[in-house]
């Protein structure tokens, strides 16, 4: 009887778990769709509880109470600017309690078939490797290591013989998993040495991608946990949690116009030295004062705003917002664009601007902005570099060619704020800050839009 | 794991997977961010084999393996439902000043 009610428990999260995600699907009902996905966690919780008689309920609970403190603590105390790292390092900690789950079951009942054994090994190493690569993936975004792609000689031999590695570790497991704990002690290493190699050995630029990615993997190392465990409601929301994703991992690899695997073993910073050599012959960049951008800008009828992940960097959302409202107030047309992977995650620069409450209209995809830059007076850059590099429609040689951009150069004035002349995170040069139309305007991004809006309020 | 367990258990995941992919596909890219972490959340779901975990474990070990598992699980559930309910918030007070 207990069995029944806590599988129709289940049954009831996991209606709540897809209309959650289906109303997480627009701006309207997002907030509403969040709370009904968490009402189905709370009741899967409580659903497992009836399942197992409350069996070991005050140590569960001591568990919670801890890990719940930690939670909110951590969600509370984050800076919007943080929220990329944020969210990498708790997708981490589902993926280290997947393996913590799979490897406890084993310990609990070592004598598996061999079906239980392959999912137990799958689950350890994908949780394994989330753990450790959301971690160095928020050592990335907070700046703690190089966001640099780390990669050494033979990295890719290396990672093949892991692989091999771990095929053979899941055969010999498979066919007697009893006496082989060693064997699984030793797949936990590799699972964690390799989630650290994988993640070290991409650039910053491609974070979106990796969250992305690793978000998919800690649902997959759930699910697999949840076959071994036996829990029908693991399975199901684990892979929802994968295949939502991986959709999300492929349209962020499509608007870099590159290939999943290129991103995950192609480095950018392995290929840039073909580039370098362009670099000599692209003349003088034109540097500006925020004096004389303030008489162009006054001038314009309408200007494009085009932030990047130098304006998180610098924290100056909430300057953006206020000269983008003094510009409107003198009367001209105020728009954002915002490029598919500007920032260094998923959507990152909705969700700065989103808290500075730029308004949803004048928010815009690339596709949409593209075809009328023409008729823009002026672009403002702010802290983006690759995504407005023309290299990627111009330069075969360019590492990034064929991504699409904001194609800002065809616009009339283009002022690009920058701290210095430092290539971006890849390396790559950007002949966009050697066009005849574009001004520099160097400095901190925040100092130069208040140095601006202090020019409009004089 | 019974061979029919097995298929039935592939139904589902074939399912799910294909779910999954249309519920996700049409999100458009503002939301991008919160429905990553808000499914990222979800795949906290693992604090339910945690549970179950603590309750069949026997050992100092296993248990001390359970145990570990809720608290990590359970800052990924929390802290991932918490992070997502503050960035949608700021999504919608700009409709009030509208």
């Amino acid at each position: 009887m207990m069995e029944l009610i806590s599988y129709l428990g289940y049954l009831l999260a996991t209606c709540l778990f897809i209309f959650g995600l289906k109303r997480l699907g627009s701006p309207n009902t997002a907030r509403q769709g969040n709370i009904i996905s968490a009402c189905g966690m709370f009741i899967g919780v409580l659903s497992t509880f009836i399942q197992t008689g409350f069996e070991g309920f005050q140590l569960i609970l001591i568990g919670i109470i801890v890990g719940a403190v930690i939670g909110v603590l951590a969600a509370k105390l984050v800076a919007m600017t943080a929220m990329p790292e944020m969210v990498a390092l708790l997708n981490g900690f589902g993926g280290g309690s997947s393996l913590l789950v799979a490897f406890g079951a084993y310990l609990v009942a070592p004598q598996i078939g061999a079906v239980t054994a392959v999912i137990t090994v799958v689950s350890i190493v994908i949780g394994g490797l989330t753990l450790t690569g959301s971690i160095v993936a928020w050592a990335k975004l907070a700046g703690t290591i190089s966001t640099r792609p780390f990669s050494f000689f033979g990295q890719q031999v290396l990672n093949a013989l892991i692989l091999l590695g771990l095929i053979a570790a899941i055969v010999i497991f498979s066919m007697d998993a009893m006496s082989h704990i060693t064997l699984l002690y030793a797949v936990i290493g590799v699972a964690l040495v390799l989630g650290v190699l994988s993640v070290m050995a991409i650039g910053g630029g491609d974070m979106p991608v990796v969250i992305a990615l690793l978000n998919s993997y800690s649902g997959i190392a759930a699910a697999a946990a949840g076959s071994v465990i036996g829990n029908v409601l693991l399975i199901v929301a684990g892979l929802l949690v994968g295949a939502s994703g991986l959709i999300l991992t492929s349209i962020m690899c499509k608007a870099m116009n590159r290939s999943l695997a290129n991103v995950l073993f192609g480095g950018f910073g392995s290929v840039s030295s073909s580039s370098s050599q362009s670099d000599k012959d692209q003349g003088e960049v034109n540097p500006i004062t925020a004096d004389d951008a303030y008489f162009v800008l006054e001038a314009a009828r309408s200007v494009v705003i085009v932030p990047g992940y130098g304006m998180a960097v610098a924290q100056a959302q909430h300057s953006v917002r206020e000269l983008g409202d003094i510009l409107e107030e003198h009367g001209v047309n105020v728009r954002y664009a915002i490029h598919p992977v500007a920032g260094r995650m998923p959507g990152h620069m909705n969700v700065l601007l989103a808290e500075s409450n730029v308004p949803y209209e004048q928010l815009f995809e690339m596709d949409d902005i593209n075809p009328i830059i023409d008729n823009v007076d002026v672009c403002l850059v702010i802290g983006a570099n690759d995504v407005v590099n023309p290299d990627a429609l111009e330069d075969e040689a360019s590492p990034i060619y064929g991504m699409p951009i904001i194609e800002v150069s065809r616009s009339q004035t283009v002022f690009v704020m920058k701290r210095s002349m430092n290539p971006g995170f890849a390396g790559i040069q950007n002949p966009l800050f050697f066009k005849d139309n574009t001004r520099m305007l160097f400095g901190d991004a925040k100092e130069s839009l208040q140095a601006l809006i202090g020019e409009f309020k004089e | 794991m019974d061979l029919m367990v097995a298929i039935y258990t592939l139904f589902i995941v074939v399912l799910v997977v294909f779910l999954g992919f249309e519920l996700i596909s049409k999100v458009p890219s503002t939301l991008h961010t919160p429905l990553m972490s808000g499914s990222n959340a979800i795949s906290g779901i693992t604090l339910l084999g945690a549970i179950v975990l603590v309750g069949i474990s026997e050992t100092q070990i296993s248990q001390w393996v359970a145990f570990a598992a809720v608290v990590m699980a359970t800052i990924n559930v929390v802290g991932g439902y918490l992070v997502t309910d503050r960035m949608l918030d700021m999504f919608k007070s700009k409709d009030k000043s509208k």
